[in-house]
């Protein structure tokens, strides 16, 4: 389900508005993640505190939301874009594919509490759709 | 059996009980036949689905939305046996209707985008969990029939 123009168009108007709150969106995104998904915690066994307030959620709330914005500015080539995020989760982080969908979820999910009039069904549709373009990109060194 | 604790109980209940079953079903509905065009298979007749346009205002759709969330009720009233409360319902979407079970996962991320959008910060992390415990029973159970 590949990107058209009218989905990059409407995936970087969309995505200016979440640029100046990366933080905010990105603890929100990851610590409801740690919570609905229990899962997903066995990733961060590390950090004492997983909560919505804990300093570690908060910076990799902002790492993960900052490199989403970064992968908007290469979103005419995602693989070649991500390839050394690729080669991180690959071979360092090691993280099943299947919770990048989990996360998409959640950001989703902290999209339309954030911007309940601007994330229409088509703004919706779109940056659902690079989400898991991402997710792909992203995996795209696994095996 | 699903084991509930008293927070999804109450937080299961005190969501439908502000529902607006119309807008909220509609709207989820819209959307999902929207975000996910290949759902519009099942609704050939339905009238005008050209374009999201269309789709948004589209009356025979938002009836329909409207049907399919008060079709959670049962649920809500059978939290303790959503399993057998949907047999005939799970029967009737395999059988007859020739539905997809991935449908079911589809409309209900939409029902859920739809609520969070309403409930804004009251929609948390831990009603969050809840909501999609009980829709995962829910589209479980809708699921158990087909053969």
């Amino acid at each position: 389900m590949s990107l058209t123009d009218r989905d990059k168009a409407t995936v970087r108007s969309f995505w200016a508005k979440v640029a100046g709150n990366t933080e905010a969106v990105g603890t929100n995104a990851l610590s409801r993640m740690l919570t609905v998904y229990p899962q997903t915690k066995t990733y961060f066994a590390h950090w004492k505190d997983l909560g919505p307030k804990s300093v570690n959620v908060r910076k990799h709330g902002k790492t993960v939301v900052d490199g989403i914005g970064e992968a908007v500015m290469k979103i005419d080539d995602l693989q070649k874009g991500l390839l050394t995020l690729s080669e991180l989760h690959a071979f360092k982080l090691r993280v099943d594919p299947t919770n990048f969908k989990i996360l998409n979820h959640c950001i989703l999910v902290v999209l339309a509490i954030t911007f309940p009039a601007e994330f229409t069904p088509e703004a919706h549709v779109a940056v659902d759709k690079f989400l898991a373009a991402l997710a792909l990109a992203l995996s795209d060194k696994y095996r | 059996m699903v084991e509930w604790t008293d927070f999804e109980r109450q937080t299961i209940a005190g969501i439908f009980a502000k529902i607006d079953y119309e807008t909220t079903g509609a709207t989820a509905l819209a959307r999902c036949l929207i975000v996910y065009p290949w759902t519009q298979r099942y609704f050939g007749n339905f009238g005008n689905l050209y374009n999201a346009g269309a789709i948004k205002i589209n009356p025979l759709i938002a009836k329909h939305g409207t049907i399919i969330v008060h079709g959670l009720d049962r649920a809500l009233k059978n939290l303790d046996n959503i399993k057998d409360a949907y047999t005939e319902l799970s029967v009737l979407h395999s059988d007859k209707l020739h539905v997809d079970p991935d449908n079911f996962r589809l409309f209900s991320d939409c029902l859920t985008l739809t609520l969070a959008a309403q409930m804004g910060a009251d929609f948390n992390a831990d009603v969050q969990a809840a909501f999609q415990k009980f829709m995962l029973v829910v589209v479980s159970a809708l699921k158990r029939q087909y053969h």
